[in-house]
């Protein structure tokens, strides 16, 4: 079954671009998204612009409503995600502690419904 | 030939015992925790039915096996024409499931069901009432009960954990042995709390009992299956010395007895005997984990003929092992107590407060009383009332406050005779 691992951290938590631990903090996210493609378990996979650059829109009544900034103010935000093929929730579990972001954010991880 | 009443409390009596290890097999067919349980249940209705006219069958576990997987593709192929590709699936396993002329002839999978039921996704009072339900055979109202919740408020409950376990991905298996360890906590920790549960308040004693000895039970089991693990052995022990004290803890009027207190000829020999046991075959083995360390402290109170000759020696020694484990003011206050029997209560004291335990617990309530009764065993009357007024303005359990009340009453009064 597809799980989907969202990444949540606080903007400016973590390593810093500029700073001698963001090379390795990089490396460790190429080196996971290897991991999961040489394991044949990544479907895909992406990290987000930062949150300052998120738009919300609904529709009411026919009538687009556009508002600066994400869907929630919350301090930790969404930056990326994996999408990934995997057995169970165990096995999502153990990937999402992989993540290098699970040290200093969250991860959530969301089975993807299937419709057939 | 018994009578129907009989035959049903009989009928009952075996669902009850085999339940858990029923749902584990069922469960083992499908994957489907959420239909083992509904086709089980339809099972049971139909022994209930059949049964009592036609007589128990020779193996009824089989037959309740039997009837329960018809039931189960009945309702598959009655879901039919809107079936998906993973109840088809489903399907195709009950129909392929082995016949089974005694359930004994099938594997035990009643530890997969405890790791389904105690996973750390789901969360912690629906482990409790899940581990309760699906392993522990016990009906939603009786857990409604013992949890004081509605019994609609219990289904849902239920309902919603077994949808996500099976829409989550929580796999009926074994964890792998890398995660094990933390697995197997987790499993302890659902029947401590269960436990513990059970022990909790005295004016609904009769149906929180239940739940102890359902804790009690369902260790047997985790024992059973996991004969190897020190731990597993160490709460069931623990569990067990715990319990034998249970009807000495409580006077007629339901008020709390301290062990010093305590008659020990109502403490109950047998579950003394299997516990201590149970911890001789723990400490021979190994390092003892944490609950296998209280339950040795729990081995050497009930070794005792009575308080004063209690070894307080060897149940310090045992607080300062689990200290290095469990560095919590739990440990750290019953320490302080063990220690003021072993040496006396000045000393225990002055080490309490050399861990700054002073500072650190002043919101506790333990640190206060203890420190009262220490205070007061050293004649400081005066400095025991002031505490005992803290622990009291800390309390909110009714019996607790009384209890207090009284110990304080009485420095009060010994001290106003002495002068």
């Amino acid at each position: 079954m597809q799980f989907m691992l969202l990444i949540y951290s606080q903007e400016g938590s973590g390593p810093q671009p500029g700073t001698d631990e963001f090379g390795p903090f990089i490396g460790a996210y190429m080196g996971f998204t290897q991991k999961m493609k040489d394991e044949g378990k990544l479907i895909s996979g992406e990290g987000l612009q930062p949150v300052a650059t998120a738009t919300t829109l609904c529709v009411r009544d026919g009538k687009t409503h556009t508002v600066d900034g994400p869907f929630a103010e919350t301090k930790e935000q969404l930056g990326g995600y994996y999408i990934l093929e995997l057995a169970d929730l165990d096995e999502a579990l153990k990937c999402a502690a992989e993540i290098p972001t699970a040290n200093y954010g969250r991860i959530e991880i969301r089975p993807i419904a299937v419709y057939d | 030939m018994p009578s129907p009443s009989q035959t049903e409390a009989q009928i009952t009596r075996l669902i009850r015992e085999e339940w858990g290890r029923l749902v584990a097999v069922l469960t083992g067919f499908g994957g489907d925790l959420s239909l083992a349980e509904d086709c089980l249940q339809d099972a049971v209705v139909a022994a209930l039915e059949v049964w009592p006219k036609s007589g128990l069958p020779d193996a009824p576990d089989a037959w309740l096996i039997a009837t329960a997987r018809r039931k189960a593709i009945d309702r598959l192929r009655r879901a039919r024409t809107k079936l998906d590709k993973a109840e088809a699936v489903a399907l195709w396993h009950w129909q392929h499931a082995p016949e089974a002329e005694e359930l004994q002839t099938l594997p035990d999978r009643r530890l997969e069901l405890i790791f389904t039921c105690c996973h750390p996704a789901l969360d912690e009072k629906s482990r409790v009432a899940l581990t309760l339900r699906a392993v522990g055979g016990l009906t939603t109202r009786e857990i409604a009960a013992a949890f004081l919740d509605r019994q609609e408020t219990m289904a849902a409950r239920l309902t919603r954990a077994k949808k996500k376990i099976t829409s989550a991905g929580i796999r009926f298996r074994l964890p792998d042995p890398e995660d094990l360890p933390d697995r197997i906590d987790g499993v302890l920790k659902v029947l401590y709390l269960i436990f513990n549960e059970g022990h909790r308040g005295s004016s609904d004693q009769l149906m929180r009992t239940d739940l102890s000895e359902e804790a009690i039970r369902l260790g047997r089991i985790l024992t059973a299956c996991l004969p190897d693990h020190l731990e597993a052995k160490g709460l069931l022990a623990l569990m067990l010395l715990t319990d034998a004290r249970r009807l000495a803890r409580r006077g007629p009027d339901g008020a709390f007895i301290p062990l010093e207190q305590q008659a020990r000829s109502r403490w109950d020999r047998g579950k003394i005997h299997e516990g201590i046991t149970l911890v001789e075959q723990v400490l021979g083995s190994g390092p003892p984990g944490a609950y296998a360390l209280q339950a040795a402290i729990g081995a050497l109170h009930a070794e005792a003929p009575d308080f004063a000759s209690t070894d307080w020696t060897q149940i310090v020694a045992l607080y300062d092992l689990l200290w290095n484990l469990q560095p919590n003011p739990v440990v750290l206050v019953n320490c302080a107590v063990a220690q003021s029997y072993a040496t006396d209560p000045s000393t225990a004291l002055v080490q309490l407060e050399a861990t700054g335990a002073g500072q650190h617990l002043q919101a506790y309530q333990p640190y206060h009383a203890c420190c009262a009764d220490l205070l007061a065993r050293q004649g400081r009357s005066a400095e025991a009332i002031v505490a005992y007024d803290r622990a009291i303005a800390l309390t909110e359990a009714p019996e607790e406050i009384t209890f207090l009340n009284a110990r304080s009453d009485a420095v009060a009064s010994a001290e106003k005779s002495d002068s």
